[in-house]
């Protein structure tokens, strides 16, 4: 039943997962925190922070913790794959008629219509992490305002300042 | 004996498929676009299995459904290359690396994750991801919205996301049917 669950779900979050990375975070965070809760909304920004870390989209990071966490590694395995299954055939179905696709209309349309609600879903995430107790201190707001100036002033890789971040909070937080 | 060869030589081929794209999930930290450069290097200039124009289309392609590029593009240059097995060979590979790396960190950090240095890099993180995503809002806001219609459907979206909670699902269905009315009819 549970690995129906996670299959259904999983398959969902692939199909709706346009605009690449931070914008599928709202949709795993109402399906698996709110409404199966499968993880808490801790654990669900560790697993954001832990799939920026580790090789591979969020996506798919996320799909496999969950379904570990849940289901075991038959879990997991159940939960990448349904992840990845949507695009794959919708792609399958797509490369016979190629140039058609990529000049109709339709899809066109369709493509930058999706734009705005790309840009809203993200700065959601952004709100939802901040009000969920991502930044709870002052501590926390320099943090994050000194990250925010490196990645766009300096270019630092966003890796290095997570992890730098990181031992920041274990060296202020102690 | 032709068909034994022939097995032979596609068998060769889906195992090269399988390390080229596992190579190439090993080196995707941080996002999808980061990693075509990589992979047209592996796919077209080095085992020419595609071209580059088809290698360009596919690209296309890959951004205009959703699932992470780095997953589309392989399956486009799998099928390209030895049809459907070849797109399941190489999506397999291709997130091999970063299943196996989560399966040995949930297995492993499960049993740490309370540990109060573990809970405090956590906290310095979280405010680095906020700074992540934020700067992320400004880079593809600026190459998204390009018009006042734009920012206004934004604007709004973000208003029903954050104080009517809808469901992101139907954020990305209003958009998309304002998207074929709103849009240029030929």
């Amino acid at each position: 039943m549970i690995l129906i669950q996670l299959f259904l779900i999983f398959a969902q979050i692939g199909l709706f997962a346009f605009g690449g990375g931070y914008a599928i975070l709202p949709l795993i965070e109402k399906e698996i925190v709110n409404n199966f809760h499968w993880l808490t909304y801790k654990e669900f920004l560790e697993v954001v922070t832990i799939s920026q870390l580790t090789p591979g989209p969020i996506s798919i990071n996320a799909a496999t913790f969950v379904g570990y966490k849940v289901g075991g590694i038959l879990g997991s395995i159940v939960a990448t794959v349904s992840v990845c299954l949507p695009s794959v055939i919708i792609i399958l179905i797509v490369v016979r008629f190629l140039k058609k696709f990529e000049t109709n209309i339709w899809v066109t349309n369709i493509l930058k219509g999706l734009r705005p609600a790309v840009v809203a879903l993200i700065a959601s995430a952004a709100y939802s992490i901040i009000k969920g107790g991502g930044i709870s201190d002052i501590k926390g707001i320099i943090i994050g305002v000194v990250s925010f100036l490196l990645l766009r002033s300096k270019k630092l890789n966003p890796i290095l300042i997570l992890i730098l971040a990181g031992i920041v909070g274990v060296i202020v937080y102690i | 004996m032709n068909v034994k060869e022939d097995t032979r030589s596609k068998l060769d081929l889906l195992l090269s498929i399988f390390i080229v794209f596992f190579k190439i999930g090993v080196f995707t930290w941080g996002g999808g676009y980061a990693m075509l450069p990589l992979i047209k290097n592996e796919v077209v200039e080095k085992k020419k299995w595609i071209g580059s124009e088809d290698f360009i289309d596919g690209i296309g392609v890959s951004q205009s459904i959703p699932g992470p590029i780095a997953i589309n593009t392989a399956t486009f240059v799998g099928y390209r290359i030895c049809g459907t097995l070849g797109s399941i060979v190489a999506v397999t590979g291709a997130i091999l690396p970063s299943f196996v790396t989560i399966i040995l960190v949930a297995m492993f950090f499960l049993g740490f994750r309370e540990l109060t240095a573990v809970q405090d890099f956590f906290k310095g993180a979280n405010p680095a991801i906020v700074a992540l995503i934020i700067s992320a809002v400004i880079d593809i806001g600026r190459d998204a919205l390009k018009r006042y219609r734009e920012v206004i459907i934004a604007s709004i979206l973000l208003f029903l996301l954050l104080y009517f909670k809808i469901h992101p699902i139907l954020a990305i269905v209003i958009s998309a049917i304002l998207g074929l009315f709103l849009g240029e009819k030929k």
